[in-house]
């Protein structure tokens, strides 16, 4: 649940300590479970195995072949969320990615890196993305125009989406922990009772929100390799 | 939320700060949620900075680390099931190859059974009939002989008729005249009656 500290301007926060943490978590899981560089793959290593073909069919599918130096990015990126996602379904936690400006600062450098990739390799031709093929004349200006809006609200709703799922999900787990801490000390005995109810939705949410938790880190970094693809074939 | 929020972060150590972004979001018609944690802008650079360390920390470790090493375990993985699939399909092959040579000789074999049993059987029936042969001559040849044989002793015993008769007629002829008849004479007689009669009157 987000309760944060928020610091003085830059200090080492509730925040910073869960983003180290996901990041040690990772580091240790890809590195010290690829350390047996076994032919036949064990436990940890096959499942390090299945998140980089996932990730690898992932950027191959949605971006194209040409695409494998974005890959490592992606992978992070896909890493990252997901175990902040999961770290923070503990009790005492904090969910990196149920603050916006840490989903907007992600989606912001995606947008920005998708931008500068396009122009880089396509220059002003990266432009074209905005005017799809086929359109008639009359309508080009009002299609372009939506183009536009659409290419730029992307980091909006790339950040807002993640954001907004994290949070809603945590918010209702806290508010049915709320639930059962209110029951105990207003009813009593009979709150004891009555506490189980929201303690079995407390059960439910929680594997909700592991499936959502995996279902929004997938769904970022699918967007980011599609709009990794805008940068890389505009024309499509 | 309202509560929530109030509840949360008072146990927080920051109290003074909080306090001033509650009044400043609802200021700024910052909402229902006024001092939602998630909205404290005081709050972004730092979690900014830290979200750009550890992030480009892990896009550096992955990077550098992890991913080479994962993708040399699986590129090499590949390519041994690669050298084991081509294994496998030259081994699929030579047993193939083995099949074949092995089918060819078994028909070498059973057409070259075969005509050695023709054979065989041809030799036999050969020498069967050469067998068959041989014993047909010699059996028409002992038959040949025995006829020969029947005949001469046929012809001796007509020779024989005729000695008898001749004895005969002399004796009857003694025995009628009372003297000898002259030999020469019923001698002739008996070749003239043979000659005229040869099967003895029959």
């Amino acid at each position: 649940m987000p309760i944060h500290i928020g610091g003085y301007d830059l200090s080492f926060t509730n925040s910073a300590l869960w983003m180290l943490v996901s990041v040690g978590i990772i580091a240790a899981f890809t590195i010290f479970s690829m350390r047996g560089r076994a032919m036949v793959p064990g436990r940890w290593q096959s499942s390090v195995e299945i998140f980089y073909e996932f990730i690898a069919n992932m950027v191959r599918d949605n971006t194209g072949p040409d695409a494998r130096r974005f890959f490592p990015l992606v992978f992070t990126l896909f890493m990252f969320i997901f175990f902040a996602n999961m770290i923070g379904l503990f009790p005492y936690a904090f969910t990196v990615t149920s603050h916006i400006i840490v989903t907007f600062a992600l989606a912001g450098a995606i947008f920005l890196l998708v931008t500068i990739t396009g122009f880089v390799l396509h220059g002003p031709k990266f432009l074209g993305l905005f005017v799809p093929q086929g359109v008639p004349v009359v309508l080009l200006p009002l299609v372009v125009g939506i183009e536009v809006i659409s290419y730029i609200s992307r980091p909006i709703s790339h950040s807002v989406r993640l954001f907004a799922n994290m949070l809603a999900g945590h918010i209702t787990l806290k508010v049915f922990a709320g639930f059962i801490i209110s029951f105990i000390t207003g009813l009593g005995a009979i709150g004891w009772i009555a506490a189980i109810l929201p303690l079995l939705m407390i059960v439910a949410i929680t594997a909700l929100e592991v499936l959502v938790g995996a279902l929004q880190a997938y769904v970022f970094a699918i967007l980011t390799c599609m709009y990794l693809r805008d940068a890389l074939h505009p024309s499509h | 939320m309202a509560d929530q929020a109030a509840q949360t972060t008072t146990p927080d150590t920051l109290a003074d700060p909080t306090v001033n972004t509650v009044s400043e979001t609802q200021a700024h018609g910052g909402g229902h949620s006024g001092g939602f944690p998630p909205f404290k802008s005081e709050t972004f650079p730092s979690q900014i900075l830290w979200l750009v360390i550890s992030f480009g920390l892990l896009y550096v470790l992955l990077s550098r680390i992890a991913l080479p090493r994962i993708a040399t375990v699986l590129e090499d993985r590949r390519d041994r099931i690669t050298d084991d699939l081509d294994q496998a399909a030259l081994l699929k092959r030579q047993a193939d190859e083995a099949i074949a040579a092995y089918e060819l000789a078994l028909t070498q074999a059973r057409a070259r059974a075969h005509t050695i049993a023709q054979e065989t059987r041809d030799q036999l029936h050969a020498e069967v009939e050469k067998t068959r042969h041989g014993l047909e001559s010699k059996l028409s040849a002992k038959i040949a002989e025995a006829e020969a044989q029947i005949t001469a002793t046929k012809d001796k015993a007509l020779g024989n008729v005729r000695l008898v008769a001749i004895d005969v007629a002399a004796e009857v002829v003694a025995r009628l005249l009372g003297e000898k008849a002259d030999a020469s004479v019923t001698e002739k007689a008996v070749d003239a009656e043979l000659s005229a009669n040869p099967t003895g009157g029959r």
